[in-house]
């Protein structure tokens, strides 16, 4: 196979080629430090405050380019191979003043101190080039990941909803000149293996799904990284060595995403904004979840296998698809083994992986129409916070007596784990309030819980108790059961 | 020179219209310039802290000789080569190193500084110092410090007036309660940040994201052992203060200056936004210990109280604050028997600061638990507890410092909100769902602010101002003042096109910086427009007097037929356009440059009596806020919040506006999801958004109604009669702690007083609920 030695993307208008670039450099060392673009701010290099909001278009499977914010502390150059990053130096009115966006943060007084504020711009750039004509609810949702600690955010929702009184989506130069970007794009598809050495060690960008497998053959000892919304801050964070990286993210074949009647597949690097229209429409119980998983950032970039990957007791997605059966294909060269995923998380810190193994795909079992399914997510801020307690249940019911059930917690142990007690104990007891109100205590022997900034031990016991009561009363049509923000449309 | 006609746009941008951020456009296009985006000169370096990891104890063993030998490193600072003095203090307590000496006072202390050729060198540098202590106990917070004694980093006040254990003893009802009001990490989004370049002989110029650039000149001479006319600092803007950065700054900014003259190249700091977290001081969290007696009416009779207060290893502004928590102990309302104590504790943990009402909020939640405490006992709404204890006419009109409250507009605020926000008919509502929904509860309450204005120190009421006119007309504006955010720099200018009849276009905004004004104050206490306005304005007086007298003398007329109209200026019957008229005046030698100043008049305080007038006039404010909360889980949701809010006679509304949603926000933030957890070894450990929790878009209140009371006029003579509104907004949020603590209270059917502690996280709102579940079942 052919190597090319030079990362190559384009950044606003203009190509970059980069042959000597350091496998943890962040996106947002390169524009502010390495070429003086100081638009971008960092306010926290942790994902979590939007300062440094970019976007970036990829070519999806189909060819199609999609352009999605992303937070530039936190995303390797590495990664961006084949893309186009677009900063707020880019942004142009039709008359080369202000863009649309800016122009109503401006009237709409949306900044103060204004160092959010390229962020925000950003943010709400790639919600009007998706939604032109956003509900508030669309708006706070394309905000969960940028702080702004001036304004109290109302201006700011205000002038998102005004942005299409300024000018037209489809004049927009990331529109007008979409064909021409996508093929210049296309173009830089070689269909080569990126192999880029420099002093801090090499980062790899494998050709295809089986380079990446030949890849991890060669360099057991490689940090995979996909989405880089948790390895992003091992670098930024603790500033662990990371070399040599293979990035993953630009696998399309790695995104699939297989609807069966049966259960649905997910590639590994899906992202969790890749995955939310078939979240919606075939997992409804897990929308709200999904929505409250980082922002919309992080959502862009993080990936279902990285979520798996990471082995994390407060990862969201391991608790629900615990729940409902989910099993993982894990491959080392060509060798594939599928394993239920409640086996994967062995003990806190240590999965089921070998070396030079990745995970390729996830297996998701639907509900079935004769099942009850819920996921509940206990944050101290509702949206783009770490689960203090998550419950996940699936229960089936005949006859009036429980039939069989599993319930999954994430935050309750040093693993995403099941109730394996509670559930036992439960099981052909009759669907009552009464059964629930019994089982309660048992959750004791299932978990002791730890105290930490998050949540005390006896606040996880106890709300997480409680969710197994919501679940029970929810799905025996109770009215009036959660907070509602927004209305679904 | 244009003939006399009488069409007279008047200029745009004066007083008392919307006026957007002088930096808008800036903002959204990326080009506002912060520190960190300044193109920093050849050979910069760059400076990073090394942090203690121990509480309390002695440093018996400091080894840098693996950050000295680490890649990149040009060298490392410790306190011994600090050239001056090794204190930061602001109150001169010495009692602040800049650099640790010989011992760790909290865990997260600067023991040195690394300075190398990259930033990232620096930082990474950094860690691999090898630091032994020998650990002592600590006192991470108020008990604690309660436990060991209670040492107080500075002097504690009382306010008294009556006789408060008579008044209690025979007051027909009693309440005795404590609570703990958590702290607050400002979170400014540009985080702490200095850059200082060395200058011949003892010169430095010094980059600061300061609120206070006089006090970093006189903490950099300080630290280099050089006087302050050595030291030039500059601020064009933060991004963000909010109290963070009246005096966290100093060591930043001293440690630049410090490297900057040891290695003779510019130097750079900038934290990590966790070292930034665990370095620089917060809000003082306080706990209350009260006891009030009243009568059936819910009236108060007599109110005793100490407000304990974490203030970290050192005083810093520690003594201000706890004073404004007693100030503010009284919110509205009139108490006739008081003693209010504060106790400034000295803790192992960072020093805490000035933060947005600097001890005023503390304060207010407190006095708002006695009021719900009252309500609940009473079984009475507490709006109706508050209107009985209202300052009101003569007699009831007397703070507990002894100042005479002549503006009181809280009746009339309160009762405006009450009627537009249907507050009587959706209580009842609310009471009567909650009976019904068994998951779901909700509250609502409505809560007044009044803040008195100024600070309490009473020299730091004064401002400077530096007023030039060019010949062409365009006009350089420099003051004291500096921009966070807030606006003052669009305020200041808009009162300086308005004296001088010009648009505001033609008023050049100028960043703010040590060698134009001196001896400023920090911009704080909400006073930035108040003092600095003044200042400006009395600059422009002193021209505009110049140039009425020149053409008086040269066209002839009175001088009172010169008249400043909208960019141009009427001289006895000729119209000259203000351009031209100024290049006359520069031919006729007129100076066309002043240094303004100003002193807020008719204030003063006895602190060690407690007496005095402190303020000159008082802020006013409501808000009515509606929750829903998950009696499951504690989850909650600000359902609406209304909003009534004086200003005076309104500056700029569009800021004005901006700050109060700003203000409540934060203040929600506060006393909700944001919260200071610190472990046993005394470490902080939510010091980062990812575990520090501000408020999002989606915790907005889904319905925000925000009003200024439009009628409100300052009975002080402030500028153009408009208020300060920087801080006051901040405390409306503690309606919606209220409110939590009602819906709360509903699982006991409000027979008993909450009392939800601050911040009210789900799992703080879920504990209440199960205590008063188990107190109505008489567990
Ligand atoms: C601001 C912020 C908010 C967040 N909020 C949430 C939240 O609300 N809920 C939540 O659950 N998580 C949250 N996270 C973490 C979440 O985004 C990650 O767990 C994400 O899912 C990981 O995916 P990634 O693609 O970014 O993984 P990466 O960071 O790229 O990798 C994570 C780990 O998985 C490994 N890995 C990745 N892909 C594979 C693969 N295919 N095979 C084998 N190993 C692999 C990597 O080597 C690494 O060990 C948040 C993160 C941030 C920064
Ligand atoms: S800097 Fe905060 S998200 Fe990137
Ligand atoms: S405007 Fe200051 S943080 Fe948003």
């Amino acid at each position: 196979m052919t190597v090319r030695d030079a990362i190559r993307f384009y950044l606003n208008d203009r190509l970059v080629e980069l042959s000597d670039v350091a496998p943890d450099r962040t996106l947002l060392d390169f524009l502010r430090l390495d070429r003086v673009l100081r638009g971008t701010k960092e306010g926290c290099a942790e994902g979590d405050c939007g300062a440094c909001t970019v976007l970036v278009g990829r070519l999806g499977a189909d060819g199609t380019l999609a352009y999605e914010g992303v937070n530039a502390c936190i995303r390797f150059v590495g990664s961006l191979d084949g893309t186009h990053v677009v900063t707020v130096e880019h942004l142009r009115g039709a008359d080369g003043g202000l863009h649309p966006v800016q122009q109503a943060m401006v009237d709409y007084h949306g900044s103060q101190c204004g160092f959010c504020t390229p962020g925000i711009v950003m943010s709400l750039y790639g919600l009007w080039l998706e939604t032109p004509t956003p509900s508030v609810a669309e708006i706070e949702r394309a905000l969960q990941g940028n702080l702004c600690r001036c304004t109290g955010y109302a201006p700011i929702v205000r002038a998102a909803q005004a942005v299409s009184n300024y000018g037209a989506v489809v004049e927009d130069a990331l529109n007008r000149e979409r064909a021409e970007i996508t093929a210049r794009l296309e173009a830089l598809r070689d269909g080569q293996r990126v192999v880029v050495s420099s002093a801090r060690g090499d980062l790899i960008v494998p050709a295809s799904v089986d380079d990446l497998a030949s890849v991890l053959e060669e360099r057991p000892e490689a940090t995979i990284v996909a989405g880089a919304t948790d390895v992003g801050l091992w670098v930024t964070k603790f500033m662990r060595e990371i070399a040599p990286v293979v990035f993953i993210g630009q696998l399309t074949a790695l995104q699939n995403i297989d609807v069966g009647s049966d259960a649905i597949t997910f590639g590994a690097g899906v992202s969790y904004s890749q995955a939310f229209k078939v979240i919606a429409e075939h997992v409804p119980q897990l929308q709200e979840l999904w929505e409250r998983i980082g922002g919309a950032q992080v959502r862009n970039m993080g990936t279902l296998g990285g979520n798996i990957a990471n082995g994390s007791p407060i990862g969201d997605t391991p608790p629900p698809l615990i729940a409902l059966g989910a099993t993982i294909v894990l491959r080392k060269g060509d060798a594939r083994r599928e394993i239920k995923l409640e086996d994967f998380f062995i003990a806190y810190g240590k999965q089921d992986r070998a070396p030079g193994e990745f995970v390729e795909s996830i297996r998701v079992p639907r509900p079935g129409a004769d099942e009850m399914f819920a996921a509940y997510k206990v944050t101290k801020r509702r949206d783009e916070d770490i689960t203090a307690t998550l419950g996940a249940f699936r229960v089936r019911v005949v006859e009036g007596i429980v039939a069989e059930v599993v319930i999954a917690y994430g935050g309750m142990a040093g693993t995403p784990m099941r109730a394996k007690a509670v559930e036992a104990a439960l099981v052909g007891r009759p669907w009552t309030m009464g059964s629930i109100e019994a089982v309660l205590p048992v959750f004791g022997e299932d978990f002791t819980p730890l105290t930490d900034w998050r949540a005390s031990a006896e606040y996880r016991m106890l709300a997480g108790r409680n969710l197994l009561r919501r679940f029970f009363l929810e799905t025996s049509g109770e009215p009036g059961m959660r907070i509602i923000r927004h209305e679904v449309a | 020179m244009s003939a006399l006609s009488d069409e007279r746009k008047p200029i745009s941008g004066g007083v008392h219209v919307a006026q957007r951020h002088d930096s808008g456009h800036k903002h959204v296009a990326g080009t506002a310039e912060y520190i960190d985006d300044i193109v920093e000169p050849a050979g910069t370096l760059h400076a990073y802290l090394g942090l203690s990891t121990c509480a309390n104890g002695a440093i018996t063993a400091m080894d840098l000789d693996a950050v000295r030998a680490a890649p990149g490193v040009v060298g490392v600072l410790t306190a011994a080569d600090v050239p001056g003095v090794n204190d930061i203090s602001p109150n001169h307590k010495d009692d602040e190193p800049i650099l640790a000496e010989g011992r760790s006072v909290f865990n997260g202390q600067p023991l040195f500084a690394v300075v190398a050729e990259t930033r990232e060198a620096a930082r990474r540098a950094a860690h691999l110092a090898k630091v032994e202590y020998a650990e002592e106990p600590f006192d991470v917070d108020v008990a604690a410090a309660r436990a060991s004694g209670g040492r107080v980093v500075t002097e504690g006040m009382t306010m008294r007036r009556g006789d408060v254990p008579g008044a209690l003893a025979s007051a027909r009802h009693r309440v005795k309660g404590s609570m703990t009001i958590g702290g607050q990490d400002h979170f400014y989004l540009e985080g702490q940040i200095a850059m200082a370049t060395p200058g011949e002989d003892d010169e430095v110029t010094v980059y600061s994201s300061t609120q206070h650039p006089s006090e970093i000149q006189h903490m950099v001479g300080h630290a280099l052992g050089v006087p302050s006319n050595a030291v030039n600092v500059i601020v064009r803007r933060m991004g963000g203060g909010f109290g963070g950065k009246e005096t966290q700054g100093n060591i930043f900014a001293c440690v630049a200056a410090i490297a900057a003259k040891a290695f003779g190249r510019t130097v750079k700091i900038r934290p990590d936004r966790d070292d930034d977290m665990i370095a620089t001081g917060k809000r003082h969290d306080f706990v209350v210990d009260y006891e009030v007696g009243f009568d059936d009416a819910g009236r108060i009779s007599a109110v005793d109280a100490v407000y304990a207060a974490r203030c970290g290893y050192s005083a810093d502004l520690s003594g201000p604050v706890t004073d404004r928590a007693l100030f503010h102990a009284d919110n509205a309302y009139y108490y006739p028997n008081v003693h209010l104590k504060s106790e400034p504790l000295r803790t192992n943990t960072v020093s805490n600061t000035a933060f947005r009402g600097f001890g005023g909020p503390q304060g207010m939640v407190g006095c708002e638990r006695w009021i719900e405490d009252i309500a609940y006992t009473l079984g009475m709404d507490p709006l109706d507890v508050r209107k009985a204890n209202f300052y009101g006419e003569t007699g009831r009109d007397v703070t507990p410092y002894y100042q005479t409250v002549e503006d009181n507009i809280v009746g009339r605020v309160v009762e405006e909100l009450e009627a537009s926000s249907d507050y009587r008919k959706r209580r009842e509502e609310i009471v009567a769902s909650n009976r019904t929904s068994t998951v779901l509860k909700r509250g609502i309450a409505l809560t007044p602010v009044k803040f008195g204005i100024s600070f309490t120190m009473t020299a730091f009421n004064q401002a400077g101002a530096l007023v030039h006119i060019y010949k062409d007309g365009s006009v350089h504006l420099n003051h004291g003042g500096t921009e966070m955010g807030q606006g003052v720099y669009v305020k200041v200018a808009q009162v300086l096109a308005d004296e001088f009849q010009i648009d505001l276009s033609k008023v050049k905004i100028t960043a703010t910086t040590t060698g134009k004004v001196p001896n400023t104050s920090a911009t704080a206490a909400s006073s930035g427009s108040d003092l600095n306005g003044m200042a400006a304005a009395n600059a422009a007086g002193q021209i505009k007097e110049r140039l009425v007298k020149f053409a008086a003398e040269k066209y002839g007329v009175p001088e009172d037929a010169v008249v400043f109209e909208p960019n141009c200026v009427l001289v006895g019957n000729q119209r000259i356009d203000w351009a031209e008229f100024i290049n006359q005046a520069y031919l006729g030698r007129v100076q066309l440059s002043a240094a303004g100043f100003y002193k807020t008049p008719d204030i003063h305080w006895d602190r060690a009596a407690g007496k005095g007038k402190p303020f000159f006039y008082f802020a006013y404010g409501a808000a009515c806020s509606e929750v829903v909360v998950d009696t499951l889980t504690g989850e909650y949701m600000v359902e609406r919040v209304d909003i009534l809010h004086d200003v005076g006679k309104s500056l700029n509304p569009a800021i004005d506006i901006g700050q109060i949603e700003g203000g409540f926000i934060q203040g929600m933030g506060w006393l909700t999801t944001e919260e200071l957890w610190w472990d046993d070894k005394g470490q902080l450990r939510t010091h980062a958004p990812s575990t520090y929790k501000i408020p999002l878009a989606s915790d907005v209140p889904k319905v925000f109604n925000v009003r200024l009371a439009e009628w409100s006029v300052n009975k002080a003579p402030t500028i153009r009669r408009s208020k300060a509104v920087g801080e006051p907004p901040f405390m409306l949020a503690i309606s919606v702690l209220e409110a939590l603590s009602m819906a709360a209270a509903s699982v006991a059917d409000y027979r008993i007083p909450p009392r939800m502690d601050a911040p009210a996280t789900p799992e703080r709102v879920l504990m209440t609920i199960e205590r008063l579940k188990r107190a109505a079942a008489g567990q």
